[in-house]
């Protein structure tokens, strides 16, 4: 192990802001969102890029934080779910989860958030099995899925034309 | 905030070496915390010393041997690096039976690996033998080892105060009031002196009731840092190798013994539950699942011989269904296995042995009393929902093109708030008996209602149902309700039983809330009779230009809670001395009506409420990959009678979900010398939305008798899909000679029963004596 750890400064774009910081190589990105910048809303499950706890959208793609370098993500744009609501009002996505009870402990819901905006935003009617393969990579513990489902094609209701 | 690291054996039973590197840093002091406790356990295994990391065995793969402090996890990572051990490996029992020959013993202070054995007799079992028209021995059942996995792993902040040796702990326990208890003895501080708050919690199905071991490693390693706060956020692999597991358990040479017309009328057994390496919060699963002794049937005489044992595994701990969902998936399987033996349809067996609407209030065997229910009913609404007819035609065409399809029924019980008083059964010293909890309901200095309760939710809308609960005693609208959840000790709304566990907020919880919000009107009632000069029953609540008031019918003069609150408050010289009781600020503890059990006979009435659930799958089991796939799945529901219906649908599909996970894809396993195999998310692979079928879902309401507001507990779900999915591959196998001997199912085990035949063969498991 070096006696001291070299670190690396990156730039990105954090829910629209733009920041300036230096991580270590061995960061991760969910690491330098959660303890970095105190954006703590992407949660760790695994570890092991199963559970998409920590689902961010980095250019726009969905992504596990926890499977990403900082580094990578140099030059990156970045939306955590603290970057969801529009003008201080919950997104259509997060209100459609929330009126759907497509939510019980609430931990893997950013995440879900997050896929259900990738998912919504390249298809904006999306059938049944869309909505599961747009997912799989997210796991729930709580709901047994059912009302997430329900809670997304609500979604899709509420933004078409968006 | 420095992080806790650890650094977790890697093999079975390893001894280490090195011990001064393998002993922590932090519990390098006089008083090394043994988490066992006397109170909780009766000899022998009381004798087990239980320490949060490892003395001088490890007796499982992740058992923590060695606690790191640094000012991040990645450094606390790289020092655990340089922790080196070298282990000695002993011989691993990883099995209970093999356990119990105790020819290798894990704790020599108990000289035995057996933690405790009772039989559990009821009705004359020898007469129902003798008299039977058939009976049925059935050599082995085994229900397997999984968790619930929540999503978020523990996590722990400890700060113990150097000056006044207060600790202070934010953290994800499930059930604070009880680690506590254990705390605070092991760590010789005052209970007062420890203070724990919960917030949001990630998930916890029991498993995260058992973290109190961590909690004790970062209490200490605080106190040797100084003072200074240290957070333990548990890893995935951690979690998998070294929270909790639920309950392994075997069931050995079942005799059943029926009529003439298949009605049970007794079951012999032998039951052998693994509790891995340390009885945590064991032996108590010794006593649990007796509080559905007789599952959903009719029987009376029964004679259950339960042992727990010890092995080289992760220790248990009450995970969603605890203790209670290994024997009712037992009943079912011998329900299953009885009726197709003597030839009577399943669904027409379970119709003969149900306990009938009209037998309610119901008392078992061992004195346990079932509050309400009507299984028949819901067997019918089940049926109709999934479309039993036209699944039964089709199952008979596709069998007839080779496809195997099964059908399977399962019938099974939520047993909610416990009666603590079974404690004793396993343990006569215990000195717990009852069930209580705490609420506290005020107006507080500007009239705004708050209500604290003493529990700590993982979604199940506690904030909801208990402001629900006290808008419909104040006659106002929920959202003017404040509620405090999450646990704090400083709340002071506690009792010992407080937390979240059990299948009972809706029976304890909201029975408090409700006692509170009653007391708290009675007051505002006296308050306004005064101020309004008028008397008591003129008084109406409701809700005014100026907010929630009181007012009276016969002037039209009305005070609202503002005005309430100001008197009690801030001007108190308007009140008489004969209301200065008058709080405004109710405290209520709910006790439930228990009674202490008959130690000796094992006999008493140990839950409260008794949810029920009914599901039906259909099951194909693919005929080239031997992939178990579920076409249609129903499950209806009875909690009596129903607080917030999308809250009760949310918590049966969420419980659904961990029964199919459990029968079909998670799995704890060990391989042959103790390593566990599943340690990662990505081996255990938990149920996602591409493998969980769409439930239908249909409900009845049974008001229970037993809790003020009718409704039943029923966060678990007893298990369901666990019991329906065997019963369906079950139905599928039975034409190719198979006995579903296993909770767990999958393309393996599935494929090494039907083309291997190297297990599951019903002519080595199963046996039929005819007599008539
Ligand atoms: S924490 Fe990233 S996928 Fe689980
Ligand atoms: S709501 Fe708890 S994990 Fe999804």
């Amino acid at each position: 192990m070096p006696e001291t750890i070299e670190r690396v400064p990156i730039k990105l774009k954090v829910n629209g802001k733009s920041r300036a910081v230096s991580v270590e190589p061995r960061t991760l990105l969910v690491e330098l969102l959660r303890e970095g910048l105190d954006l703590t809303g992407t949660h760790v499950g695994c570890d092991t890029t199963y559970c998409g706890a920590c689902t961010v959208l980095m250019n726009g793609a969905a992504v596990k934080s926890c499977t990403i370098y900082a580094v990578q993500a140099d030059d990156a744009e970045i939306v955590t779910v603290e970057g969801l609501e529009i003008d201080g009002q919950l997104h259509p996505i997060q209100k459609a989860f929330g009126e759907s009870y497509g939510l019980q402990c609430g931990y893997c819901t950013p995440g879900l958030l997050l896929s259900t905006y990738q998912l919504l935003s390249s298809n904006k009617q999306p059938n049944d099995k869309e909505i599961r393969k747009a997912i799989a990579g997210n796991t729930c513990r709580c709901t047994g899925y059912q009302n997430i489902f329900k809670a997304i094609r609500l979604a899709a209701q509420n933004t078409k034309g968006t | 905030m420095p992080m806790l690291g650890s650094s977790a054996s890697t093999l079975p039973r390893p001894k280490p070496c090195l011990e001064s590197y393998a002993r922590s840093q932090a519990v390098k002091s006089n008083r090394r915390p043994n988490l066992s406790s006397k109170s909780a356990q009766s000899p022998p295994c009381s004798k087990i010393r239980d320490y949060p990391l490892a003395i001088s065995t490890a007796l499982y793969q992740g058992e923590p041997v060695a606690a790191i402090v640094a000012e991040s996890p990645s450094l606390a990572e790289d020092a655990a690096e340089l922790i080196q051990v070298e282990y000695e490996s002993l011989e691993p029992v990883l099995d209970a039976e093999q356990a119990l020959e105790d020819k290798s013993i894990l704790h020599q202070e108990m000289g035995t690996n057996k933690v405790w054995n009772g039989v559990f007799e009821y009705g004359d079992v020898d007469k129902s033998f003798q008299e039977a028209a058939y009976v049925v021995h059935i050599d082995r059942l085994h229900f397997h080892r999984f968790s619930s996995t929540p999503l978020e792993n523990n996590v722990v902040i400890a700060e113990w105060n150097p000056k006044d040796d207060h600790i202070y702990y934010s953290c994800n326990n499930s059930f604070p009031s009880f680690a506590i208890q254990f705390l605070a003895a092991h760590l010789t501080v005052h209970i007062d002196r420890i203070r724990v708050q919960t917030a949001d919690i990630g998930g916890s199905f029991g498993i995260k009731i058992t973290n109190y071991p961590q909690m004790a490693v970062c209490a200490l390693a605080s106190k040797k840092s100084g003072g200074r706060p240290i957070k333990w956020v548990e890893t995935r692999s951690e979690h998998m190798t070294s929270s909790a597991h639920g309950n392994e358990r075997t069931f050995r040479d079942t005799r059943v013994a029926l009529d003439k017309d298949g009605v049970i009328t007794a079951i012999a057994s032998r039951h052998i539950d693994d509790c891995g390496a340390y009885p945590r919060y064991e032996p108590l699963g010794c006593v649990i699942w007796s509080q559905v002794f007789p599952g959903v049937y009719q029987f009376k005489n029964a004679r259950i011989d339960f042992t727990q044992a010890v092995t080289n595994k992760c220790p248990v701990g009450p995970n969603r269904g605890y203790s209670r969902m290994q024997h009712l998936w037992f009943l079912e399987r011998v329900v299953d296995i009885c009726a197709h033996e003597i030839g009577i349809p399943a669904d027409e067996m379970r119709l003969r042995n149900y306990i009938q609407p009209e037998e309610f209030p119901y008392t078992t065997p061992n004195g346990c009393v079932y509050d309400s229910g009507n299984y028949p009913k819901m067997l019918e609404i089940a049926k109709q929902l999934i479309g039993w007819d036209g699944w039964k035609k089709k199952q008979a065409e596709l069998r007839k093109e080779g496809r195997l399809i099964g059908i399977g029924i399962g019938t099974t019980l939520d047993s909610g708030t416990n009666n603590f008083g079974q404690s004793q059964i396993v343990n006569p010293g215990a000195p717990f008996s009852g069930n209580s909890q705490g609420a506290n309901c005020k107006l507080d200095i500007y009239g705004e209602v708050v209500v604290a309760v003493g529990s700590c939710p993982q979604g199940q809308g506690h904030e909801t149902t208990a402001a629900q609960v006290v808008a419909d005693v104040l006659s106002i609208s929920p959202d003017l309700i404040s509620v405090r959840t999450g646990f704090d000790t400083e709340r002071n709304v506690h009792t010992g039983f407080s937390g979240t566990y059990a299948s009972q907020f809706a029976v304890s919880g909201l029975s408090a809330v409700h006692g509170a919000a009653q007391k708290l009107k009675t007051e505002m009632k006296r308050l306004a009779a005064f101020v309004l000069e008028t008397k008591e029953d003129d008084l109406e609540f409701s809700t005014g230009a100026q907010g929630p008031e009181v007012r009276a019918n016969s002037t039209g003069k009305s005070i609202n809670y503002w005005g309430l609150a100001n008197i009690v408050n801030v001007n108190s010289a308007v009140l008489p001395p004969e209301l200065h009781e008058i709080t405004l600020n109710c405290r209520y503890i709910w006790r439930a009506p228990f009674k202490v059990p008959d130690k000796q006979k094992k006999y008493g009435n140990l839950t409260l409420t008794y949810a029920s659930q009914l599901h039906i799958a259909v099951v194909e089991v693919d005929r080239e990959t031997f992939i178990p796939k579920i076409l249609d799945y129903v499950a209806v529901d009875d909690c009596g009678t129903v607080i917030n219906p999308p809250i009760v649908e949310g918590q049966v599909y969420g419980a659904t979900a961990h029964g199919i996970g459990a029968a079909l894809l998670e799995n704890c396993v060990y391989d042959a010398v103790g390593n566990m195999l599943t340690s990662t998310f990505s081996d255990y692979t938990p149920i996602t939305a591409l493998n969980m079928p769409t439930v239908r879902y249909g409900h009845i309401e049974t008001p229970s008798p037993h809790s003020y507001s009718g409704a039943k507990g029923m966060g678990e779900g007893g298990a369901a899909p666990i019991h329906t999915i065997s019963a369906a591959l079950q139905d599928a196998l039975f034409s190719n000679g198979i006995i579903i001997e296993d909770s767990f199912n999958n393309a393996d085990t599935l494929f090494r029963a039907v083309v291997g035949r190297e297990i599951y063969q019903a002519d080595k498991l199963v046996k039929l004596d005819r007599r008539v």
